[in-house]
């Protein structure tokens, strides 16, 4: 894997998705390794497990995940709490190790890398959007946005050019210089974004990033990370609790009690408008 | 980018999370400010000690062995000094014509006295030395001439006076050479006016000084009359030791004592006195840099305490940057840089009030400081290696943070 992620990237998400769709779903997982890189799925897991111990109780927050998710795909995962939406985020987003298993991110096994790799990993493929922003307090909104170009060892103009392209992709041009509590909620979680987005990461994980917004905010930050998705073949993943949050998405996974109990295609409303091109919700 | 400019954003950083909180960043960067502050002063003080005291040896010029009458007791304080008259000019005398490691000899006594001239007084040490005390203490002249011997024969109402006695005594635009002043009610014209040589390391003024003919002194103005002090200089400084071995010798002969008795006079070569001021200069030097070394452990250990602080209330920042791929490095590498900055902006301000600690000693106490270039380097090196040690621990703990819970943190 020497390449950029945006060489990577299927500029034709519909069209792999028809092209995958027999094959995928619950126990459809190739146990193979994947000879060709490029037609190979962005994420492979195989009976993802993980527990926590608490003391003498271990606590199993995944119980054999298998999932395949293609290049271009706009995933929603829900299901009840606790059901180890989160837990399976941490790992797909190299924040976390499996206990037992394997995941693939464009066909290399990661879950057993270093921590300097998974960083590696987590700066050049991965961006996180969180529920709760988490963007650095008293730092302007560029500066939030520049930090994985910043721990990429950028130059600083880059930093600040790439940035700044970012927050334009998001809507807050003309908001560079403004600080977290100078930006509205629904702002604050653009920035936060933007920061995933500048570094072309390969997939986009959101844990909940409509969780802490009103509905109009909502709905205009699900509307970004649908034209993301749809124009620029972003791969996103999106945990959320409501269902038309999920509606945004063309995949819906449900978890239960740390396993995958369904897993489907829709043709939603809001993205079959939106493949159209011209109707406004 | 490069390194520098990493290390450009990360100070830059640090500045900002100082400025968000200047009192408490303030407090901590006391004990480093005094620490630091009081090492420069410290030293400088040394310094300038150290300095005198070769400038002292400078004007002292000449080889010199000081005797006085006294006796040793077993810690090497003399006892009795001045109440034995057991130093003679004979004594003084015979040492040159015996000893060709001499130079020469002369003697002298001191007597504190009023002298007078016109309507001014002054109080001062009247000293009354034979001719060659002024060449061996290495004294010149600014105006008029030294005592000579012939006014020692004649025991000549003549003085020389020191730059302090003249500043005290006369008007600037007084002429004080051939003027005449009055010592215990004694007329005495002024031959010669001293070039000054400013303080001794002991503090004393070395120009607050008259000398008169020791003659004038035992025959023309009332009071004691015996030899305080004999001094020899040598020919060369190496030759000191030797030379008060074997003036030792002569003086034993001459004081007829036997050899259980101890000596009735006490010998110190400039060389011992000079180790004198230097070891006392050096154990005070010592004991204030044990202090200032406390007080900097102190502002180290200060600066650990907020950096604990600081990575636990900026658990979730470390988190964000961890999810965004920083690596522990980089994580090790800014709260380290915080850690630096803290005690560098601390010690610079340590070295400022330093400089002002040693300007204020020398107005105040009149002690000479220098400050040197190398001591200010030293402070500067030594205060960031304090933040660099201190600020490992809270480094560390930060990096080892686990980016989840770091993320979840609350
Ligand atoms: N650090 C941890 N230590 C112990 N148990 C944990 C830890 N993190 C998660 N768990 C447990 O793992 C299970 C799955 O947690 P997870 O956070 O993945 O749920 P979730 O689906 O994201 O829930 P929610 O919708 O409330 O966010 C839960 O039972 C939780 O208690
Ligand atoms: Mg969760």
């Amino acid at each position: 894997m020497a390449e950029g992620p945006n060489q990577s990237i299927d500029h034709q998400p519909s069209a792999v998705r028809q092209a995958h769709r027999p094959e995928l779903g619950r126990g459809a997982v190739s146990h193979q390794p994947f000879s060709d890189p490029a037609r190979a799925p962005l994420i492979v897991c195989k009976d993802l497990s993980k527990i926590y111990r608490l003391g003498d109780v271990e606590v199993p927050a995944l119980r054999g995940v298998n999932l395949e998710i293609q290049r271009g795909e706009f995933v929603a995962v829900m299901g009840p709490s606790g059901s180890g939406k989160s837990t399976l985020m941490n790992i797909l987003g190299c924040l976390d190790t499996p206990t037992t298993g394997s995941y693939w991110l464009d066909g290399r096994e990661v879950g057993r890398e270093g921590q300097d790799e998974l960083a590696e990993i987590r700066n050049r493929r991965i961006g996180f959007v969180f529920q709760n922003f988490n963007l650095i307090p008293r730092t302007s909104a560029l500066e939030n946005a520049q930090l994985p170009l910043f721990y990429r060892g950028m130059p600083l103009r880059n930093q600040r050019a790439g940035a700044a392209a970012a927050l334009a992709r998001v809507g807050l041009s003309g908001r560079e210089d403004h600080y977290p509590t100078q930006l509205s909620g629904g702002q604050q979680q653009r920035v936060a974004i933007a920061r995933a987005l500048v570094s072309s990461p390969s997939i986009l994980l959101a844990d909940e990033p409509t969780g802490n917004l009103d509905t109009e905010s909502s709905r205009g930050i699900m509307e970004v990370l649908q034209r993301l998705n749809q124009e620029d073949g972003l791969t996103i993943i999106l945990v959320t609790h409501e269902t038309d949050i999920a509606a945004y998405a063309s995949r819906e996974i449900l978890m239960t009690d740390g396993q995958i109990v369904r897993d489907r295609w829709r043709v939603s409303a809001h993205s079959a408008r939106a493949s159209g091109g011209v109707v406004k919700p | 980018m490069s390194v520098s400019s990493y290390v450009f954003v990360i100070v830059l950083g640090a500045f900002r999370i100082l400025a968000r909180n200047s009192l408490r960043a303030g407090l901590t960067m006391l004990g480093i400010v005094v620490g630091v502050g009081s090492v420069i002063t410290i030293v400088s003080i040394a310094q300038g000690a150290r300095f005198s005291i070769q400038a002292h040896v400078a004007t002292e010029g000449l080889n010199i062995i000081y005797i006085l009458p006294g006796a040793h007791t077993l810690g090497g304080v003399r006892s009795g000094l001045g109440s034995m008259v057991t130093l003679t000019m004979q004594d003084a005398q015979e040492l040159k014509a015996n000893l060709p490691l001499l130079l020469d000899t002369c003697w002298s006594r001191r007597d504190p006295t009023q002298v007078i001239y016109g309507n001014q007084n002054w109080q001062t040490g009247i000293f009354a030395i034979s001719p060659s005390c002024l060449a061996i203490k290495n004294w010149s002249f600014v105006g008029g001439g030294p005592i000579t011997q012939t006014d020692m024969d004649s025991a000549a109402t003549v003085a020389v006076l020191g730059q302090t006695v003249v500043e005290n005594l006369f008007q600037a635009d007084e002429e004080p050479t051939g003027s005449t002043i009055r010592i215990k009610n004694v007329p005495f014209r002024v031959i010669g006016v001293l070039a000054p040589k400013g303080r001794a390391p002991g503090g004393y003024d070395q120009d607050d000084i008259i000398f008169i003919p020791f003659s004038t002194a035992q025959r023309k103005v009332q009071g004691a009359r015996a030899v305080e002090t004999i001094a020899a200089s040598t020919h060369r400084r190496e030759d000191l030791p030797e030379a008060a071995e074997q003036i030792r010798e002569v003086l034993r002969t001459r004081h007829r004592l036997q050899p259980e008795q101890p000596d009735d006079f006490v010998i110190r070569t400039q060389l011992e006195i000079e180790k004198l001021y230097e070891g006392a200069s050096k154990t005070l030097t010592l004991f204030l840099l044990v202090v200032a070394s406390i007080s900097l452990l102190v502002g180290g250990v200060g600066v650990m305490n907020i950096l604990l602080v600081s990575v636990t209330e900026r658990t979730r920042e470390i988190g964000v940057r961890m999810a965004v791929g920083a690596k522990r490095r980089h994580i090790l590498i800014q709260f380290l840089i915080e850690a630096m900055t803290l005690s560098l902006v601390g010690g610079v301000v340590g070295i400022g009030f330093g400089i002002l600690g040693a300007r204020v000693t020398t107005v105040v106490a009149g002690w000479p400081t220098i400050i040197s270039p190398e001591s200010i380097l030293a402070a500067f090196l030594f205060s960031l290696a304090i933040g660099l040690f201190f600020g490992l621990y809270p480094a560390n703990k930060a990096a080892r943070l686990n980016p989840i819970e770091a993320l979840r943190y609350e």
